[in-house]
């Protein structure tokens, strides 16, 4: 077993043809090469910690104003999940705190962990990191749930004076918030979590 | 499948994920091969994969084209009854800042689907229809791929679901035909990228620019 580096070439992350190690470009799909991108490990952390940055706004503002005839409400992005479950919804109150909490938090904790083990060169289950880089990837959307809700409650609930819900400022920290943490997942090039286990050593031959 | 130096470059492939280093051969439709070190799935090829996700694809067009003009939600409160299109949602966010948010929201779930069909069905007609493939298909299906974590329209229909029972207290809502295309659509986007083997058309594409290009009609002078 041995990676392109190794043989000193280069591999295109974007359509997984292989070229010599100087190559700047892919010839196939004209993306960019490297071979290890030096940079990958300041980005994330930079996309990081604009996420984490914006995700305490999100959480603290209100994300929804809610204005009827007699009364003004606010509720923040907690406060609308439990607003929710009071009416007896469990199911869907369970949908907006997995989306918009749990979802961000379990991504930013994973992405800190990957950066760090990448950077204290861990040996550690590295099939266990290569799987949850790939979660990481795919719920990182999904929490863009509550910023869609936000945007068709406040394009719907607009009934002159008897109901009218306006956006709060939470829900562009919100929306801010997970865009930037899939960029910070995105800029995590996963093959550094590889690079520091023997590839020759212990490999089984064909 | 240990590579060694005599083996041609453009027969390699090297993981993604991993940079490990694989000899590429062709596999059997259905079947997978994965890297042997962090299992990423390398080549997946499926039983015609092209002339199914061309015509997705073009029913994704239509679908999402469709989908802006017609309500998805409707609300019925105290005699009141508000319909909104995507449209509506586009122009909801009035003022300032939250701007932004209508505008990435209105992108995620319209533009980034709509670009993608269009970039997808450009890139794989000449595939289905065993042409030459036409100029700038590389970019358009590379564009297309990149693209995909960013078009987000499952996620807006769990989010109309969830809008539902925001406003039970308040007002009734219906779900309009809109809401409709869009779930259709969920479903034919997954379809889609289930039946494109990245690999596989990638080699389809390097084929498909090595055909002639077609002649034109000869005139036959009488």
């Amino acid at each position: 077993m041995t990676t392109a580096r190794e043989e000193g070439l280069v591999t295109c992350r974007t359509c997984a043809r292989v070229w010599p190690g100087t190559a700047e470009a892919c010839g196939r799909c004209g993306a960019r090469l490297s071979s290890r991108d030096a940079l990958s490990l300041q980005r994330v952390w930079a996309w990081w910690i604009a996420g984490v940055a914006c995700y305490i706004p999100a959480n603290l503002y209100p994300m929804l104003v809610t204005e009827t005839l007699t009364s003004r409400s606010e509720s923040t992005i907690i406060g609308g999940a439990i607003d929710i479950a009071k009416h007896g919804d469990l199911g869907i109150a369970l949908i907006v705190l997995i989306a918009s909490v749990f979802i961000p938090v379990v991504k930013f904790i994973a992405i800190a962990y990957l950066g760090l083990s990448v950077k204290l060169r861990s040996q550690q289950t590295p099939v266990g990191r290569m799987h949850l880089f790939e979660v990481i990837e795919f719920i990182g959307r999904w929490s863009m749930i509550d910023v869609f809700v936000v945007a068709i409650l406040s394009a719907l609930v607009q009934l002159s004076v008897v109901a009218s819900i306006q956006p709060g400022p939470a829900a562009l920290a919100f929306a801010l918030s997970v865009i930037f943490t899939m960029f910070s997942a995105k800029s995590f090039d996963p093959r550094l979590i590889w690079d520091y286990l023997p590839t020759r050593a212990g490999s089984r031959a064909p | 499948m240990t590579v060694t130096s005599d083996v041609p470059r453009a027969d390699l492939i090297g993981c993604p994920n991993c940079d490990l280093l694989h000899r590429a051969k062709p596999i059997a439709e259905g079947e997978r091969a994965v890297c042997q070190r962090c299992h990423t799935v390398l080549i997946a090829p499926r039983a015609a994969a092209y002339s199914r996700a061309l015509a997705l694809s073009v029913a994704n067009l239509i679908l999402v084209t469709a989908a802006v003009f017609h309500p998805f939600l409707e609300i019925h409160a105290a005699g009141i009854v508000n319909r909104v299109s995507l449209l509506d949602v586009a122009t909801s966010f009035g003022t300032g800042a939250l701007v932004v948010v209508t505008v990435t929201s209105v992108a995620m779930i319209l533009l980034v689907p709509l670009l993608r069909a269009l970039l997808l069905a450009y890139a794989l007609t000449p595939l289905a229809l065993q042409h030459r493939a036409y100029a700038g298909a590389r970019w358009a299906f590379r564009v297309a791929q990149e693209l995909k974590p960013w078009a987000m329209t499952e996620i807006f229909v769990i989010g109309c679901a969830v809008a539902l029972v925001k406003v039970a207290g308040l007002a009734r809502l219906n779900f309009g035909p809109a809401f409709w295309m869009f779930i259709a659509l969920s479903a034919f986007v997954i379809l889609v990228d289930r039946s494109l083997c990245t690999w596989s058309i990638w080699s389809a594409l390097d084929e498909a620019e090595k055909k002639p290009r077609r002649q034109p009609a000869r005139r036959v002078r009488q």
